[in-house]
């Protein structure tokens, strides 16, 4: 129980996908314009990637490696993100209307957000039972959403400042996700090992 | 073909329409290996040998991919090739393979590549669309190792490998993931200020 404890808060803190991982930056700089389409955004990661980590372990297990086809993992799993994002997406449009209308046009973006195949690899990589998958893939998606809610907190006053001109708009938010990573590096301290 | 396409089309992949300094495309691996400038290197040859394939092999297919399922195609087709790069640097490559580790296989998500695919090469004829994807992959690595050489210098003192610079005078901080994003938004905002420049010279050039 407190392995898991750790690995939550491993994934969600000391080791954001974001500020310290990099992965998932893409949409992190492109959807974070307003707060709500970030929290959006994140709980559409969230879903897909918890559900990804654990079709993704699966397939891995029972396909590939009694086949001794691991070195197609990659073109596997992408395919198989792929095809989770269609049926996620024609899932929701037929059964549950509200959600898709909330999280759909996110969606799409989702299957060349890189932390959904990064979460897939990395649980391969660190050789994760399929509990620690799952529980890994929800809290590293945690971590994104928390870190992307933030971002577009921080980005609503930087539209408001008055930059040099060479640093307005995308350099300026640069800096400013350097300066909040700093911040998430002060959760180092919180690693016990 | 226009006349001049090969030598415009490589000025604008590594200048103009730089696809980190000016386009913002695949940041990830931009942010994440740059540690070292011999990491960037690496991780810029791998991204332009996998978009100069994929571009070529996408092009030739353009005419039999149904547009419906055209990503999933290109997808399969992109990653691949990056079995490929990955499965050749296990081979010959594996302290680079071990320090690039999870960016290898997750260069099949890089927008810059499913971009080139989606914006050129399901358009273009084989020959062109080759060309785009090594000057646009060019463009990227010399960005790649141009934010990890500033990195490295700074932050550890030495470039490709080569330590000059005695420990005191270290920013390790720019070593560190908040290093990144800082070190690349100086670099976006020189970028800027030279487009400026080139932009005046060419409307005092018009005048005359």
């Amino acid at each position: 129980m407190f392995d898991i404890f750790m690995l939550m808060l491993s994934a969600i803190l000391i080791e954001n996908f974001i500020f310290s991982k990099f992965m998932g930056c893409c949409p992190f700089l492109g959807v974070s314009e307003k707060p709500d389409t970030a929290l959006g955004m994140g709980c559409a990661v969230t879903f897909v990637m918890t559900l990804a980590s654990a079709v993704t372990w699966g397939v891995y297990r029972y396909i590939l490696v009694p086949f001794g086809l691991e070195y197609l993992k990659t073109i596997a799993f992408i395919l198989v993100i792929a095809a989770l994002v269609q049926f996620i997406e024609m899932f929701l449009k037929r059964f549950v209307p509200a959600l898709y209308s909330a999280l759909g046009i996110f969606l799409p973006l989702i299957t060349t957000n890189c932390a959904v195949l990064g979460a897939a690899l990395l649980n391969i990589q660190n050789e994760y039972s399929f509990i620690e998958s799952v529980v890994y893939g929800f809290s590293a998606a945690l971590g994104f959403t928390l870190a992307i809610v933030i971002f577009a907190g921080i980005r609503q006053r930087l539209v408001l400042a008055n930059p040099p001109k060479s640093f307005s708009g995308f350099p300026l938010i640069l800096i400013a996700a350097g300066l909040a990573a700093m911040a998430f590096a002060g959760f180092a301290g919180l690693s016990i090992s | 073909m226009k006349k001049g396409f090969f030598a415009n089309h490589l000025k604008d992949g590594i200048l103009y329409k730089n696809p980190i300094l000016v386009q913002f495309i695949g940041m990830c691996p931009t942010l994440a290996t740059t540690t070292s400038a011999t990491n960037a290197l690496a991780m810029g040859i791998a991204v332009t040998v996998v978009l100069a394939f994929s571009n070529l092999f996408i092009s030739l297919l353009r005419k039999f991919i149904p547009s419906e399922v055209r990503i999933a195609g290109y997808i399969v087709i992109i990653s691949a090739f990056v079995t490929v790069v990955e499965m050749v640097m296990h081979a010959y490559f594996v302290s680079l393979y071990s320090a690039l580790g999870v960016f290898i296989p997750l260069i099949v998500v890089n927008c810059l590549i499913l971009a080139r695919a989606e914006a050129f090469a399901s358009k273009n004829p084989p020959i062109p669309s080759l060309w785009d994807g090594i000057c646009m992959g060019l463009g990227f690595t010399v960005a790649l190792t141009l934010l990890g050489a500033i990195r490295e210098i700074l932050g550890a003192g030495s470039i490709f490998g080569f330590t000059f610079l005695p420990e005191i005078m270290h920013v390790s901080m720019l070593v560190l993931p908040a290093g990144a994003f800082i070190a690349l938004g100086f670099l976006v905002a020189g970028m800027n200020k030279l487009m400026s420049k080139f932009a005046e010279k060419k409307e005092d050039g018009a005048d005359v």
